[in-house]
C-alpha cells in the first residue's frame, strides 16, 4: 500500500512539474530539484533500533534571541534555579520551555500519584502494608486516614514484626514514590549496616503504602520499639521529585506533638546523597537513644 | 427562618444556618474532610433553595461564630453601616443575587450596599452563583487603592513581580526581578517571600529593591512577605517598607495560629503610617485562601467559603492596598482539583470585591493536587475577565522557593494582550521609556533581563 501511494505521489508531482514547466513557471533546474526530492525513498516504518532520540537542551542554555548582553544573561542564569533567560514566542514561552515545564510537572505528578512498584519491594525484600487510606485519591483528601494503619495492616504488623527492638525502620511512600525508589537502595543498606555495627537491635524494615508521617506513632504502639524512624517521600517540587525525609521519634504517645520529632530532609542525589544520609542518620539515632528523647527535647539536652 | 426544602419528591431539613451555608457549597475536598458537605447533589440544591429564601436579617441574627467568642465576627459587625443594613435587611439572598446581576445596578450601587452587608450575606449570595454569574458580578465592581501608584484603574491589569530565591540570594533575586520587569511585570508590587524570617534578611531585601527602584525610577511599591512582627521590627529600624504584608484567616483561632490579632494589625498599620516609605493612604497587603482554617484545625465547623468571606470582613477595616487570594496553595485536602480551584478563585474574587477590597488572584496549584497548567491558565483568563486587579508574576510559572506554580511573566504579558488591558498608567510610561512596551504590546527588546546591565 505504502509503495503504491509513493508511486502515485511521484506520478502526480511529475505531471504538475511538467505543466508548470510548459507554462514557463518553472526552470529545468527547479524541476530536476523537485523531482529528485520526490524520488528519494523515505523510510515508512520508524526505525526503533536507532539510538537517536529527542532530548531537552541543557537547562543552562540561554534562550533569548538577540539579547542586549548575552554574557550578563548567562551569568544571571547561574545565580538562580528560577526559569529565567528563557525567551519567548510572542508573549508565550518557547516550545522547549513549555515542554520542559510539562515534563517537570509530569515527573512530579507521577511521583505523587503512582505507587512504589511491587517489583521494587520484592527486590528490596520489604514486607508491604497499607494505611487506612485505600487509594491515592483518598490518601490526598483524607490526611487522617494516612496517619493510621488499615485493620489488616495492624494484624500483619502484630503477627510478623519483632517486638521491643531498639529501632524500627519504616519506608513510607508519602507524597513521592519516586523518592523511595531513588534513595532506598543506597540509603537502607547504609543505615542497617551503621546500626548493626553499633550494636543496635533493629527490627526488619517494612514498607507502608499511602502513609503520612504520623503513621509511625501507630506502628510504634504495636511494635513497642524505643525509636521509630520513617523514611518518607517529600512533596515533589518541579526541581526534583526524588527528595526524601527521615522523621525520628523516641517512644511516641498520645501527647506527642510535631516538635517531638527529629527531622532530616532534602535526602536525594542533589541534596544529602542517600548513602551519606545512612551514616548521618546512624549518628542521630545513637544520640536519640542515648538521650531517650527526640525533637526539641533532644536539642534542649545538647 | 425556614430551614426545610423540597426538591421534587424529596424533603431536606437542616438544623442551622451554618449547616445550610456548608451544604450549599459547590464540591470541595476541605468541606468533605470536615464532614459538613452536602451528601448528595439534591441535598446541595435543597440547601441553595433554603438559602435563597433567607433574608439578610436572618443572616445578621445568625453569625456562624458568635460575636462574643471571636474577634473576626466582632470586626465584621463593628464595621457595619447599620443605616444601609436597615434599608436592605428584608431582602432575600435570592433577590440580592438578582440585584447584583441587574443591568440597572452599577458598581457604585454595589459599593454602597457593601457597607451594609456582613461577610455571611456576601458568601451566601456567591453560593447561589454559577461561574458566569460570578464573572458578571465581579466585573461590575472596580476597587481602586493608592500606595505609591494607583491600583485598579479601569482598563488596566497589574502584577506582583515575585522574584523569590531558595536561599535569599540578593543576586539571584535581582536576576529574576530584572527578567520580570523586562516582561512588564511588577506594577502592583515587587514582593519577595523570604526563606529566613528575620530583620536582617528582610531589611537587606527591602533596601536592595528600593535602591533599584530609585536608580531606574520604577513607579511601584516594594514589600517583603515576612511575618508582620518581623516587618514591624524592620520598620522600627528604618527599613524602607512601602507595604506591610500579612496572611490572615476567618477565625480568631486561625489568626492566633498565624500569630496575628487585631491589636497587632492595628499597630502594624499605625507603624506603616508613621515610619513607612510609601505615600499611602493604603499601606497593607493581605493574603488569604480558602482552606487555611481547615489545615490549621481552626474552622469551628464552618465551611471554607464562608470563612474566606469572613477573612475579607476582617481585612476591610485596614483599607489594604491589595488583597491576594491563594486558595490553590493550601493543598488537596482542602482544594483537590483544577475545577475546585477555579471555582474557589472566582468565588473569592467576587466576595472580596463585594467587600470593597482591591482583589487579586493567584490561580495557583501545588504538585500534589489534580491540577495542571491548563487549569491555571483557564482560571487566570476567567479571573482577568472578571476584573481581577492583579495577578502574580513568577519566572516560568515555577516558584523555586515556595515550590508551587503560579502565573508566569509570560502569562502576565499574554493576559494583558488577550484582553486589551494595560499596565498601571505610570508603569506603562516607564515601560515605554525603557523600550519594553509599545502601544500595549511587548517590543522586540522585551523579555531580556540584560537591558538593565549597561
Amino acid at each position: 500500500m505504502a509503495v503504491a501511494n509513493n508511486e502515485l505521489e511521484k506520478v502526480i508531482i511529475q505531471s504538475v512539474m511538467e505543466e508548470l514547466a510548459k507554462k514557463g513557471l518553472l526552470s529545468q533546474k527547479g524541476k530536476d530539484h523537485v523531482m529528485s526530492a520526490a524520488m528519494m525513498d523515505t523510510p515508512i516504518v520508524p526505525n526503533t533500533e536507532s539510538k537517536e532520540m529527542v532530548t531537552f537542551p541543557p537547562q543552562e542554555e540561554m534562550q533569548i534571541s538577540n539579547p542586549f548582553n548575552a554574557d550578563a544573561v548567562k551569568a544571571m542564569k547561574k545565580l538562580t534555579p528560577a526559569r529565567i533567560g528563557i525567551g519567548r514566542a510572542g508573549t508565550r514561552p518557547k516550545t522547549m520551555s513549555l515542554l520542559r515545564f510539562l515534563a517537570d510537572h509530569a515527573v512530579a505528578q507521577d511521583a505523587v500519584f503512582l505507587d512504589v512498584s511491587e517489583e521494587f519491594l520484592q527486590r528490596m525484600n520489604l514486607m508491604s502494608v497499607q494505611s487506612a487510606a485505600a487509594s491515592k485519591d483518598e490518601f490526598l483528601q483524607r490526611p487522617d486516614l494516612g496517619r493510621r494503619l488499615s485493620v489488616e495492616a495492624v494484624k500483619t504488623v502484630s503477627e510478623k514484626c519483632e517486638k521491643n527492638v531498639q529501632v524500627q525502620i519504616l519506608i513510607v511512600d508519602g507524597l513521592s514514590s519516586s523518592a523511595i525508589e531513588a534513595n532506598i537502595p543506597d540509603l537502607l543498606p547504609a543505615l542497617m549496616q551503621g546500626l548493626k555495627s553499633s550494636g543496635i537491635k533493629v527490627g526488619a524494615p517494612f514498607f507502608v503504602k499511602n502513609g503520612r508521617v504520623w503513621i509511625q506513632d501507630h506502628v510504634a504502639s504495636i511494635v513497642n520499639s524505643d525509636l521509630i524512624i520513617s523514611l518518607i517521600g517529600e512533596r515533589p517540587g518541579l526541581g526534583t521529585a526524588e527528595s526524601l525525609s527521615a522523621y525520628m521519634i523516641y517512644r511516641p504517645n498520645e501527647n506527642t506533638v510535631e516538635a517531638d520529632r527529629t527531622v532530616i530532609s532534602n535526602i536525594h542525589k542533589g541534596g544529602i546523597p542517600p548513602a551519606e544520609a545512612g551514616a548521618h542518620l546512624t549518628d542521630v539515632i545513637k544520640q536519640i537513644l542515648a538521650a531517650k528523647a527526640s525533637g526539641v527535647k533532644l536539642n534542649q539536652q545538647k | 427562618m425556614i430551614l426545610k426544602a423540597k426538591v421534587y419528591n424529596k424533603i431536606f431539613a437542616f438544623q442551622s444556618f451554618k449547616e445550610v451555608m456548608a451544604k450549599a457549597n459547590e464540591e470541595k475536598s476541605g468541606d468533605e474532610l470536615v464532614g459538613i458537605a452536602a451528601k448528595s447533589a439534591s441535598e446541595r440544591v435543597a440547601a441553595k433553595l433554603v438559602l435563597s429564601n433567607l433574608t439578610l436579617e436572618d443572616i445578621y441574627n445568625n453569625p456562624v461564630i458568635p460575636y462574643e467568642e471571636d474577634e473576626v465576627t466582632r470586626a465584621i459587625y463593628d464595621g457595619l453601616n447599620l443605616r444601609i443594613y436597615q434599608e436592605i435587611k428584608s431582602w432575600t439572598v435570592g433577590y440580592l443575587r438578582e440585584y447584583v446581576l441587574d443591568h440597572k445596578t452599577t458598581g457604585e450601587d454595589l459599593a454602597h450596599i457593601s457597607r451594609g452587608l456582613t461577610s455571611e450575606m456576601i458568601a451566601a449570595t456567591a453560593k447561589l452563583m454559577s461561574t458566569m454569574d460570578l464573572v458578571c458580578g465581579s466585573k461590575k465592581m472596580r476597587v481602586q487603592s493608592h500606595c505609591n501608584t494607583t491600583l485598579g484603574v479601569p482598563g488596566t491589569l497589574a502584577f506582583r513581580c515575585q522574584p523569590n530565591h531558595p536561599t535569599d540570594s540578593i543576586e539571584g533575586m535581582m536576576a529574576s526581578l530584572k527578567e520580570g520587569l523586562a516582561y512588564g511585570s511588577g506594577d502592583a508590587v515587587i514582593g519577595i517571600n523570604p526563606v529566613e524570617d528575620n530583620v536582617e534578611t528582610v531589611t537587606r531585601l527591602l533596601e536592595t529593591v528600593k535602591n533599584f527602584m530609585i536608580k531606574w525610577e520604577i513607579p511601584t511599591q516594594n514589600c517583603v512577605l515576612a511575618h508582620v512582627t518581623t516587618q514591624m521590627k524592620a520598620l522600627e529600624k528604618g527599613a524602607p517598607v512601602d507595604l506591610v504584608f500579612q496572611s490572615i484567616a476567618g477565625t480568631q483561632k486561625a489568626n492566633d495560629a498565624f500569630g496575628v490579632s487585631a491589636a497587632i494589625l492595628d499597630e502594624a498599620f499605625a507603624l506603616a503610617q508613621h515610619k513607612g516609605s510609601a505615600t499611602g493612604p493604603n499601606l497593607m497587603y493581605f493574603e488569604t485562601g480558602q482552606g487555611s482554617e481547615v489545615s490549621l484545625d481552626a474552622h469551628l465547623g464552618v465551611d471554607m467559603m464562608t470563612l474566606e468571606a469572613r477573612t475579607y470582613g476582617y481585612a476591610r477595616g485596614y483599607r489594604p492596598f491589595m488583597t491576594n487570594n491563594v486558595s490553590g496553595f493550601i493543598g488537596p485536602e482542602t482544594i483537590y482539583s483544577g475545577r475546585e480551584v477555579i471555582r474557589a478563585d472566582l468565588e473569592d474574587l467576587f466576595m472580596g470585591k463585594l467587600h470593597g477590597l482591591p482583589m487579586g488572584i493567584a490561580p495557583c496549584y501545588t504538585n500534589h493536587m489534580k491540577a495542571d497548567q491548563n487549569d491555571q491558565e483557564m482560571g487566570t483568563l476567567l479571573c482577568a475577565m472578571a476584573g481581577s486587579n492583579f495577578f502574580m508574576g513568577v519566572p516560568g510559572g515555577d516558584d523555586v522557593m515556595l515550590s508551587y506554580q503560579d502565573t508566569s511573566y509570560h502569562d502576565d504579558a499574554s493576559t494583558r494582550e488577550i484582553l486589551g488591558l494595560r499596565p498601571l498608567p505610570e508603569f506603562e510610561k516607564w515601560l515605554e521609556k525603557m523600550g519594553i512596551l509599545e502601544n500595549g504590546k511587548l517590543t522586540e527588546r522585551a523579555g531580556d533581563p540584560s537591558i538593565f546591565d549597561k
